[in-house]
């Protein structure tokens, strides 16, 4: 059974990249070369590399060429909230930041619970999409957390995984049990952890800020006691669990533990808890308000460290688009979720990567190769003979994070506002280009 | 002389069933006469308790024991004492004053055989105790494999496809099958795979893509309450069908297709295979009642009296 990826045809590219610092861990590159990609294909990397007629080249000189970035965490809000976000403002706001492929979460109006809505979606995705979009499927039917969907017939129709994000799977009953039935389609079954009965009425992390702001708190134990319970029931019944949006310290101590004993377990972090903690809710603005909470210091360099020890497998943005009327109401009325997916490379480059917290191959890695392994697709690579799935970064370009640059429908970004110190220049998903900067 | 019950297929040896299956042979063309009765059980009393539902095993036991020319008397659940309350114990006890011989019985609970055979000088068959054992059923599909390929029946390769979880027709197949070599698959959506089911030493697959190794095909009945809300062993009968239902493009020319009944058409087996002359479930029904009769018959008489055809 294949796991399908879709989007709307395109030219294949026919281009020469000159001269960037390729940085490719699965190649095992990380030289200054030229790339030359024709009708949307690696034809030749190396040095020297001239460009045939009719082919445009592009000086790179300390620019940087990586795999391009794979979302394993994108709510799309289609079908039903299109003011927020469609096919082709998410798959632009990708684009822009430097994503080849995206995966999009089912808790949608209507939830993506039967084979036809994925078809009706993967149809739509192939005249709206510029980068290649993929679809979860719900774990159960409209998210309520009571009767399986048909896994396996919504894997047949080409759904990468299962899950209920958003919302926690509600016991461990149903937690067992779609472990157990999601083995008939050889996918895995994703997570979002959260014990709501010690979550309700909490708006940010349960800590010293929430004391000083008097807003309702969300222990990080609601999500470390869920991670442990999934993780359990991973290793009993073999079944293959990822973990959405870790933010805590302890959900990663019960992860190292069942990693060692061999539990087929990945998780993921989000680029807002790797380099946002919850003092910028001193603010009170709602941009900073998401589930699971931004986290103090301590929890977002435990998070990083283990981005970087290869506990934690993957960046994924959990870019949640929120009409603008929705957030612009009091912190603790405004629903939980920032936009992602245009800022997750500038944020992580210039946080981690400048600070030596995180080496650049690693952090391409964990944002392109390593998540494109999880979901079961082809791994972007910059290699001869690969399809083009990269992007070309300018690691010193300033720019600031405005409502005209977002490409999502939606503005609710955390980062609005914010000078970014780095910049995708272009992007090449599925050899098309799909992003190039200025040229729009 | 200790009473002989008939309670689990593991109480029987390779030579035990043998015997049941050669006395069933034998009782064959009593059932083709036009008198179809034999005089072996005159004066022998059967009581047939069925607590639960049952349309084949009580209605061939009772036939059974007729044709037996034993005097029967049938017990439910419903309109009976048990309705009022009874203990199942003091059912037993009660019954037990009228000295009968045998007392077969069906309940939804394992162990119910047990209990009764504790209290009773009568010998108990059980005709199915909740999910755990249903022996007749299983020497009924042994002599209805005899009929199709012969008296051995080592090698031959059978895949058990269904809710094994909660089924007593597999727990005794399982057991009745490999007394016999034969080597058994059980196929069942992960849900419906009771744990550690390797321990009994068959082959676990979840899915029918080696369906084709399989000489028989013996399906069982998915129930309509494995769907039921908070239950999710399955998400619907229309996926199990897609994925589990055997299906006439799923069957290779030559497999043999079984199942205890009462069949789902279109959940478990398609309606082109239900009606496929070439199945053996028919057999199968029809080999209850030889089966059966040769149940009580070896009940009463034992092993020691191997002539039957004197008996007739």
């Amino acid at each position: 059974m294949t796991r399908r990826l879709w989007s709307a045809p395109a030219r294949g590219a026919d281009v020469l990249i000159r001269g960037a610092r390729v940085v490719d861990p699965l190649a095992g590159l990380d030289e200054t070369l030229d790339v030359l990609v024709r009708k949307g294909r690696i034809l030749q990397v190396g040095t020297g590399l001239e460009a045939p007629t009719g082919c445009r080249t592009i000086a790179a000189d300390g620019w940087l060429l990586l795999p391009g970035f794979v979302d394993l965490h994108t709510h799309l809000r289609t079908p039903g909230r299109e003011d927020e976000e469609d096919l082709a403002s998410a798959t632009r706001a990708a684009a822009a930041g430097g994503y080849v492929a995206i995966f999009a979460m089912a808790n949608t109006d209507p939830v993506v619970d039967t084979a036809s809505l994925v078809q009706a979606l993967a149809l739509r995705a192939q005249t709206e999409a510029v980068v290649p979009v993929g679809f979860f499927a719900a774990v159960t039917r409209g998210l309520r957390g009571e009767q399986l969907t048909e896994m396996w017939e919504l894997a047949q129709a080409g759904a990468v995984g299962f899950s209920d994000d958003g919302r926690p799977l509600s016991s461990a009953h149903l937690t067992r049990r779609a472990l157990q039935y999601a083995k008939v389609t050889d996918r895995f079954v994703a997570v979002h952890a959260e014990d709501e009965s010690l979550t309700r009425g909490g708006v940010m992390h349960e800590g010293a800020v929430s004391a000083k702001l008097g807003l309702g708190g969300m222990p990080p134990v609601a999500e470390s006691i869920e991670v442990d319970r999934a993780l359990e029931l991973a290793a009993y019944e073999q079944g293959r669990l990822h973990l959405c949006h870790l933010s805590t310290a302890a959900s990663l101590e019960h992860l190292e533990r069942a990693k060692k004993a061999g539990v087929q377990v990945t998780a993921e972090v989000t680029p807002h808890h790797l380099t946002l903690t919850d003092e910028c809710i001193r603010s009170l603005d709602p941009n900073y308000k998401m589930n699971p909470p931004l986290r103090p210091e301590a929890d977002r360099k435990a998070l990083a460290q283990a981005l970087r020890s290869g506990l934690i497998d993957c960046v994924a943005t959990d870019h949640a688009p929120h009409a603008q009327q929705e957030k612009e109401v009091p912190f603790e009325d405004a629903p939980f979720g920032t936009l992602g997916l245009q800022t997750a490379f500038a944020a992580a480059h210039q946080t981690l990567v400048a600070s030596g917290a995180l080496k650049l191959p690693v952090l391409a890695e964990r944002m392109s190769q390593s998540p494109a392994r999880i979901a079961g697709m082809a791994v972007p690579t910059v290699q001869a003979g690969e399809e083009a799935n990269l992007c070309l970064v300018d690691p010193r370009e300033t720019w600031t994070v405005t409502s005209a640059e977002l490409h999502s429908k939606a503005k609710n970004s955390a980062w609005l506002g914010a000078k970014m110190k780095t910049r995708v220049k272009l992007t090449i998903a599925a050899g098309s280009v799909a992003w190039e900067d200025g040229a729009r | 002389m200790a009473k002989r019950d008939l309670i689990s297929i593991d109480d029987l040896s390779a030579a035990d069933v043998d015997l049941l299956l050669d006395t069933a042979e034998s009782f064959l063309p009593v059932l083709q006469r036009d008198i179809k009765k034999v005089p072996t059980l005159r004066g022998r009393t059967v009581i047939n308790m069925f607590f639960e539902s049952s349309t084949r095993t009580s209605t061939s036991f009772d036939l059974a024991a007729k044709r037996l020319s034993a005097d029967t008397i049938g017990i439910k659940a419903k309109g009976s004492a048990v309705d009022k309350g009874e203990s199942l114990k003091d059912t037993i006890i009660t019954l037990s004053a009228y000295s009968p011989d045998i007392i077969v019985i069906r309940h939804p609970r394992a162990g119910a055989c047990q209990l009764a055979s504790a209290n009773t000088t009568a010998s108990i068959i059980n005709a199915g105790d909740g999910k755990h054992q249903h022996p007749s059923q299983c020497l009924l599909d042994l002599f209805t494999l005899r009929q199709a390929f012969g008296r051995n029946l080592r090698g031959l390769k059978v895949a058990i496809v269904g809710d094994i979880l909660h089924s007593r027709v597999a727990r005794s197949d399982i057991a009745g099958f490999q007394l016999l070599g034969m080597d058994v698959t059980v196929i069942a959506p992960p849900t419906m795979m009771p744990r550690e089911v390797d321990s009994l030493g068959v082959n676990v697959r979840y899915d029918l893509a080696e369906l084709h190794k399989a000489d028989v095909i013996y399906l069982l009945r998915i129930q309509q309450e494995r769907i039921t809300q908070g239950a999710n062993f399955l998400p619907s009968l229309r996926e199990y069908a897609n994925v589990w239902g055997v299906t006439r493009s799923r069957l290779r020319p030559g497999q043999k297709v079984m199942h205890p009944g009462p069949i789902n058409r279109g959940v478990e087996i398609s309606a082109a295979v239900a009606d496929d002359p070439d199945t053996l479930i028919a057999q199968q029904v029809e080999a209850g009642l030889a089966v059966r009769m040769a149940i009580l018959y070896r009940t009463i008489v034992g092993s020691t009296d191997s002539d039957t055809k004197e008996a007739l």
